[in-house]
């Protein structure tokens, strides 16, 4: 129990005064996983949209694929693309081991299958409402697609923040990929491993406190956007 | 009209919110004054980097990047070109890593020394033992809880060297009393001090870990329990990648007297932790 | 709201040209096992409005889609002045649907985006989304997000989008049937109006009273069959066939 009160005071001192060392680890978290759903985002949409609207041999596996891997478990994400990058393996001349792309590279791997199941999920459900009319209207499938994204566009903000409540959140991949350095590529979820293996419980628990607040707002955004849509009629 | 361009403003500001960190991350920035050194948990976990790293950046302006992982899989990366120094504490495998070609020369760096920790009550009755296999020995047969590294690292091969010692075999009671925790020393501490069990470690990580309970240290001195510590430079004509300048000057001041000097003031609680026995002229 | 009797303006006076005759010759459609179509042959080639009628499960709906071209003949062809539908002849066409569909998105923006679909850039959209308004009564309305409409404000905005792209044939499917009959009046003006300007529309309706109110020409669907097929007003008359004297009396025909 001393731990946890330990931590809050430990928090809390660490927030106030704006740790340098906390802060500089808080935006490195922040930039990466930002990043990672950025491109998972363009990548998600395309994928998503395109999975809905376009008939193709084996779409329903690939379907099937793109929901399976919204579990793909972090450290496994983590090891393909350390394989990927180390020295000797096929990127790398790209020498980007150890670096925040890496890290970027892995959680893009993570977050692009949920929000492409998610965005695959809510087109689908929009075309089965629209798609006699924008046929009828005369839009190509590349056209439906384009519709269907900005018309579920309160539905993809959810799956966009889901992705990055994933991202922010995972320790597994930025740990391989990563390799923890000080001040070049440890986050908050590394840091936290760290300190907990140094027997620094309390400022462990702290920085899981501010990990956390982060999560919960993210969470508090998914539920008013939510709202927000509902109110517009838009959802 | 304004709902419009109310709207484009946004839009604009989000993109620019969103790719900010984007431009900012580069890390394709042409600053390459930097170095990966492939070292060992133990290592870190003490402090000792974060002492020692930041004299030799003032001196030579290159950063320094530690990759803290096992001593098995340290050398394995450096095998693979993954790192520019090697920093560990397995001689026998830093002498092979070399012997394959994979590092350019071995050198002798700073020693310090294991120590058999446990609870208060030590229920195997091992302190002040002055045998380190006789400690395990008893360990054994009192089947009390003892926490293993299990992760090939620099510790638990020396872990294994005493046990070759007894006429134990304690894999065969993996997950009864003798617990593999595949993990750094740090959390293998975590783990003995959870479950009351005994564990080897180094003592730079048991003086710096902030978890330590009514744990003690109970088996100290023997000369078996004696750690030495090996920095190699990644041989440059392996791996096309490694920057051999750079990784020797690290290298160099570590074994030099300003290095040494170094790691002979990282202290904790007015104790030194490592002890630099790097020959000079080597 | 629109008053029924005001004449329309803002309207452009440019006459449509719709392909005709439209021949529908040995069309058969099947689904899950059922055969919905059934060697249906019929020619329309008036330019006033043609309604189509017939109890539940006769084939409207799918003879409707089938010529507009949103599901194809399991056998059989629809001709259009002696030709097969082609791409460019599609985007001359338009249809209502049963119930609204609209984007989520601002009235005017339904609109603009379906002027897009067409290949009208932004910067020329602007007057023809303000006469579809001006049309269907909404011009206060362009900035509200058209989901919010009343279902009969929505209909006639999905009129008026339709009627915007410029079409030589106009489908519609049971538009008012969930209305109320203000908003039936106001789409049924519309109807008359498009017809006036050369429109081809093709109606199916369930409400006789519609069917009288608008038809000039009235084709009877039966289990996928064209029972009866004459002018409006010999058919309500003197209907031929049996099938047509049951449903027109309120019967049910089975």
């Amino acid at each position: 129990m001393t731990d946890f009160i330990d931590a809050f005071r430990t928090a809390l001192g660490l927030i106030v005064g704006l740790n340098p060392d906390l802060v500089e680890i808080l935006i490195l978290s922040i930039k990466v996983s930002l990043t990672a759903v950025a491109i998972a985002s363009l990548l998600g949409f395309a994928i998503g949209g395109a999975l809905a609207v376009y008939r193709f041999p084996g779409r329903g596996a690939v379907s099937a694929v793109l929901s399976a891997l919204m579990g793909l478990p972090p450290v496994v994400a983590g090891l393909i693309v350390y394989l990927l990058l180390s020295n000797v393996g096929p990127l790398g001349v790209l020498q980007l081991l150890y670096t925040p792309t890496a890290m970027i590279i892995a959680q893009v791997i993570l977050v692009t299958p949920i929000i492409g199941a998610l965005t695959r999920q809510a087109c689908q459900d929009l075309l089965e409402e629209y798609d006699e009319q924008l046929r009828s209207l005369g839009a190509s499938s590349s056209a439906i697609v384009v519709t269907l994204l900005w018309d579920g566009r309160y539905r993809l903000i959810t799956a966009v923040l889901a992705g990055f409540g994933r991202a922010i959140a995972e320790v597994g991949a930025v740990m391989i990929v990563g390799g923890n350095i000080d001040h070049v590529t440890r986050t908050m979820t590394t840091a936290i491993a760290l300190e907990t293996s140094k027997g620094n419980i309390a400022l462990a628990l702290a920085l899981g406190i501010v990990l956390l607040t982060i999560a919960l707002a993210v969470n508090a955004s998914l539920i008013w956007v939510q709202r927000l849509a509902n109110r517009l009629a838009y959802a | 009209m304004i709902d419009r361009l109310r709207k484009r403003i946004v839009l604009a500001l989000g993109l620019a919110l969103l790719l900010a960190p984007v431009a900012s991350t580069g890390s394709f920035a042409a600053d390459d004054d930097f170095i990966i050194v492939q070292s060992t948990t133990s290592t870190q976990n003490s402090g000792l980097f974060d002492h020692v790293l930041p004299k030799f950046t003032d001196r030579t302006g290159i950063e320094v990047r530690v990759v803290a992982v096992g001593t098995g899989q340290a050398l394995k990366n450096a095998r693979n070109g993954d790192g520019d120094v090697v920093l560990v504490h397995s001689k026998p495998d830093e002498e092979k890593f070399v012997a394959d070609g994979w590092g350019v020369k071995r050198h002798d760096v700073m020693y310090n020394d294991f120590v058999i920790v446990g609870p208060a009550s030590d229920p195997a009755g091992i302190s002040g033992l002055k045998d380190a296999d006789q400690a395990l020995e008893k360990i054994a047969e009192a089947e009390a809880p003892f926490a293993s590294r299990g992760d090939n690292s620099g510790t638990h091969k020396a872990e294994l060297r005493l046990w070759k010692k007894t006429s134990v075999d304690p894999t065969h009671s993996s997950g009864d009393w003798y617990l593999e925790t595949g993990s750094g020393m740090g959390a293998t501490l975590n783990t003995a001090v959870g479950k009351h069990a005994y564990t080897l470690t180094d003592r730079g990580t048991w003086l710096s870990f902030a978890n330590k309970s009514d744990f003690k240290v109970l088996v100290q001195g023997d000369p078996k329990l004696f750690n030495q510590y090996g920095v190699i430079l990644v041989n440059p004509e392996k791996h096309a990648r490694v920057k051999a300048e750079k990784g020797k000057a690290f290298v160099d001041w570590l074994t030099s007297g300003e290095g040494q000097k170094a790691i002979a003031s990282y202290k904790i609680d007015g104790q030194q932790l490592f002890f630099p026995n790097a020959r000079p002229g080597t | 709201m629109l008053d029924p009797t005001t004449p329309l303006e803002g309207v452009s006076d440019r006459l449509a040209s719709p392909p005709l005759p439209v021949e529908l010759i040995g069309l058969y459609y099947e689904t899950g096992g059922k055969r919905v179509i059934n060697d249906l042959n019929a020619t329309i080639d008036t330019r006033r409005i043609t309604v189509i009628m017939g109890p539940n499960g006769a084939g409207k709906s799918i003879l409707l889609r089938l010529m507009h071209g949103l599901i194809a003949p399991t056998k059989g062809e629809i001709l259009w002045a002696g030709r097969r539908m082609d791409r460019a002849m599609a985007y001359r066409q338009a249809m209502v649907f049963q119930r609204p569909v609209l984007l989520r998105r601002s009235v005017a923006a339904n609109v603009s985006h379906a002027l897009g679909l067409h290949g009208i850039e932004r910067g020329k959209r602007a007057i023809c989304v303000d006469e579809a308004l001006k049309l269907a009564g909404l011009e206060d309305h362009a900035s509200t997000p058209a989901r919010v409409l009343s279902g009969g404000e929505q209909q006639r905005l999905c009129l008026a989008r339709a009627l915007s792209l410029d079409p030589d044939v106009l489908f519609l499917d049971e538009p008012t049937s969930s209305l109320d009959p203000a908003s039936t009046l106001a789409i049924e003006r519309l109807l008359l109006d498009a017809q006036r300007r050369g429109i081809k529309v093709i109606l199916v309706t369930h409400d006789v009273g519609q069917a009288r109110r608008l038809a000039h020409d009235v084709m009877f669907l039966h289990h996928g069959r064209v029972i009866e097929h004459q002018d409006a007003e010999n058919f309500f008359e003197d209907t031929h066939s049996e099938g047509a004297r049951a449903f027109l009396s309120g019967g049910l025909v089975l």
